[in-house]
């Protein structure tokens, strides 16, 4: 029996759920940040007037197509993103180093508060922090190694972009109007269903997921496409850059699992909003089906965001050894098998749900055998390294870093992928340690080594080299000190997600862990006075060549930024290392006899307009404010409609533009270049 | 002019996507139509026991499947096809591996926790 009252908690036709109670005034935590982020907006608004930049940003920024500019938005977004998460981290790590206690009420953060935090930092730091870095890389790079002028579909680029900013907006609006989930950031049913969670909090989980989880999938078709169909002439696959690799497989395990987080949202948007019962008991229902189906997604989503590091430190290996990759044909099918391996594993994040022996060997084994394809690759970049001129720039040290610190993680990995070992440490800090072992060790050190080294080629300079070093050092030994301690606790019986404890025994541990978070944070703020410091003296670390590191791979060839069309003639691939092998033969700034007139695609409205409908739709539907879905629904439709109908989506780049153009770059190159000095 | 349209062009082109002559057209709806009236003949006519028209049924919707992919849908090895043939393949593997492991998964579930008891 379907009864309306007891899904529909009275909403107003008018406002829905929203009333001025909905405004979290009474908390002392949020209020200081809710004022100081109002009035911080405010000021960046007046800022952008007073300058008159608007029209600026909507014509270079907000409706460009250009996947440099989007991947440069990606990852601005992701850097203000990670601020957010990171406040959650500092604020669980502070709450547990003061919350010894035998009953609620120790530490500043209540119960339901807390359980906000833990949740939203989960969410923000996958979803809105390491995609989009890693979607933001792929974005800036991809093309350009494998000689492209843009993505395959450059609409649906910042489509998705738009449609992942919607997402972030969604968790941004969450903290000051209503709530966040108090799930956990998987939001298991029960717990995430309409009878535990009556009001607003898990509907923004869901919408903002739904939303920016639809714009990845996008992403996803999009770069499969570019890859496969958009290469350099002469480019064959085993000649392409083994970052490319990596994206190829990230993109494939995104249009192969991201369906499943789409579908699963929807059973439980369902389940909540009109009644059904695909995850609750009654009438048959199965909350067990919905652990399997989350993480039949969810497994698969953290080799989306490994793999891709794995392709960075490939690239930065070779590079800065100076040597060409060691075993490139043996890391590509590693990486390959990891694709598919990554596929069958997804019971290990549910062994004590009550599956029988078989079932867990099998899976299990399956996860031990992901050790062997990782294995291989940590021995490339070591034998890369072997006898090369290593070179200790600000990427390789994230790589080094990145070697010992990933290796551990994926030490304990193995450890937990033992059954009988998991039901101790199953849910325990142990199982904390581990991910963020893999994950801050293995994809955020690699996304960092990633902006490191390919920063000029998005803005024209290159990052302060002595600062990166430095913030390396301090998030390397800040990991070690936040996340050794939660090893240890775990062992000793610590779950996750407590928000106080009665044995005051593991109290000196937490402090070593808020030590390391705070160490942690001296890292972040580095890194940001970093890029302060190189906008700031931009004059005097601009990359007039195009190729500051020595590259090895086709981006190299370009100058830094590229210009917009990418490449004025299309690329002839002879070798893997294009660049390189261009150099060696003085082929590599060759002016061509004549240039082409370059078809390209023009900037577009609709995926900001679209994404900004789907934003009222997506904000009326967690409020139950329907006549705004309405509007919101019939907006995206219309405007998908009226954008197909335009004609005037590509123009012609003329070729005196782009004589221009290379021409200034080739002058530089003949001035800064060491290779044009050598030759002369 | 053959390298300066690739960025849109990708988009009017048909992902390699042949199409077929008449004659294939035709020698598929005869296999489809055959494919469809077998299983309504065994079952409308008794032509074999229980157990047989089952197989019979799901033998001919694997068939059709076939049928439908190579005929109307003009997958085969050939080079500009691969990539088509692959990615259905492999959509095939994981879907396969998702539906099999689900209800591995959930049937051991059912039985250890004595859910639908």
């Amino acid at each position: 029996m379907v009864n309306k009252a007891t899904i529909i908690t009275d909403p107003d036709s008018l406002t829905g759920k929203l009333t001025w109670d909905s405004i979290p005034l009474h908390d002392p935590v949020i209020l200081p940040v809710m004022i100081a982020v109002i009035l911080g907006g405010l000021a960046l608004l007046i800022l952008i007037t007073k300058m008159g930049k608007w029209q600026y940003l909507w014509d270079e920024w907000f409706t460009s197509v250009d996947h440099k500019k989007i991947g440069i938005m990606y990852i601005i977004a992701a850097i203000v993103m990670l601020i957010r998460g990171f406040s959650d981290a500092l604020m669980m790590r502070a709450q547990q180093a003061f919350a010894t206690a035998d009953s609620v009420g120790a530490g500043f953060l209540p119960p339901e508060h807390y359980d906000q935090i833990f949740t939203a930092h989960g969410v923000i730091m996958i979803f809105f922090v390491a995609m989009p870095l890693v979607v933001g890389l792929m974005n800036i790079v991809v093309p350009l190694q494998i000689g492209a002028r843009d993505v395959a579909f450059p609409f649906l680029n910042s489509l998705s972009f738009w449609l992942f900013v919607v997402g972030a907006i969604l968790i941004n609006i969450s903290l000051f109007l209503g709530e966040f989930a108090a799930t956990g950031w998987l939001a298991y049913p029960p717990l995430s269903g309409i009878e535990y969670s009556p009001w607003v909090g898990v509907d923004y989980w869901l919408w903002a997921l739904q939303i920016s989880g639809i714009g990845t999938l996008l992403t996803g078709v999009n770069f499969f496409v570019t890859i496969l169909r958009m290469r350099a002439p002469g480019m064959k696959l085993m000649q392409m850059p083994v970052f490319t690799w990596t994206s190829l497989c990230a993109n494939v395990l995104i249009i192969a699992s991201f369906p499943i987080l789409t579908v699963t949202l929807t059973l439980l948007t369902l389940d909540r909003y009109i009644g059904t019962h695909f995850f609750t008991n009654d009438l048959g229902g199965n909350q067990m089906m919905y652990v399997n189906l989350i993480w039949a997604w969810g497994h698969p989503e953290v080799y989306i965001l490994i793999l891709p590091a794995f392709g960075i430190f490939s690239e930065i290996t070779a590079t800065f050894s100076r040597k060409r990759l060691f075993g490139y044909t043996s890391l590509v099918w590693a990486t390959a098998a990891i694709m598919v391996l990554a596929m069958v594993v997804w019971l290990h994040h549910f062994f004590t749900m009550g599956a029988g022996a078989s079932v867990n060997a099998f899976f299990g084994i399956a996860t031990m055998i992901i050790s062997i394809p990782t294995g291989v690759k940590i021995f490339n970049w070591l034998f890369t390294m072997y006898k090369g001129r290593v070179e200790f720039t600000a990427s390789m040290w994230w790589t080094c870093s990145f070697l010992f610190t990933f290796t551990i993680g994926g030490m304990t990995g193995v450890m937990l992928a033992i059954p009988a070992a998991d039901f101790v440490l199953h849910n325990s800090l142990f199982l904390i340690a581990h991910f963020h072992n893999v994950i801050i060790g293995g994809s955020v050190f690699g996304y960092f080594a990633g902006m490191t080294y390919w920063f000029s080629k998005a803005t024209g300079f290159t990052l302060d080299e002595n600062l990166g070093k430095i913030a390396c050092a301090l998030w390397t030994v800040g990991f070690f000190f936040a996340f050794m301690p939660l090893y240890i606790l775990g062992f000793n019986g610590m779950t996750r997600r407590l928000n106080y404890y009665d044995n005051p025994d593991w109290a000196p541990m937490l402090w070593i862990a808020a030590f390391g978070a705070m160490i942690i944070f001296a890292g972040i703020l580095v890194q940001l006075y970093q890029i302060y410091i190189s906008i700031r003296d931009r004059n005097k670390n601009r990359d007039l060549t195009g190729d500051p590191w020595n590259g090895r791979t086709l981006e190299w060839t370009t100058s830094s930024p590229p210009p917009f069309y990418n490449f004025a003639i299309m690329p002839k691939i002879h070798d893997r290392d294009e660049h390189y092998y261009k150099k060696e033969h003085g082929i590599a700034y060759e002016k061509p006899d004549k240039y082409a007139p370059i078809h390209m695609p023009k900037n577009t409205w609709a995926g900001i307009v679209i994404s900004g409908f789907s934003l009222i739709m997506g904000f009326a539907c967690i409020w139950h404010i329907w006549w705004m879905a309405i509007f919101g629904f019939v907006g995206i439709v219309a405007s998908w409609i009226i954008y197909s109908f335009e004609r005037n989506k590509d123009y012609y780049v003329q070729v005196n533009e782009i004589e221009k153009i290379e021409s200034a770059h080739l002058a530089d190159i003949a001035e800064y270049h060491p290779i044009s000095k050598a030759q002369s | 002019m053959s390298n300066h349209d690739q960025t849109l062009d990708i988009q009017h082109s048909h992902g390699g996507a042949a199409h077929g002559s008449v004659k294939e057209y035709v020698t598929g709806l005869i296999f489809s139509i055959v494919l469809t009236a077998l299983p309504f003949a065994a079952l409308m006519f008794d032509l074999f026991s229980a157990p047989i028209t089952l197989i019979v049924i799901l033998l001919c919707a694997i068939a059709q499947i076939f049928v439908q992919l190579i005929f109307f849908l003009h997958m085969n090895s050939s080079s500009e096809q691969l990539w088509n043939t692959t990615s259905a393949v492999f959509i095939v593997l994981i879907v396969a591996i998702l539906v099999v492991g689900s209800i591995w998964i959930i049937e051991h579930l059912n039985h250890n926790m004595l859910m639908g008891h």
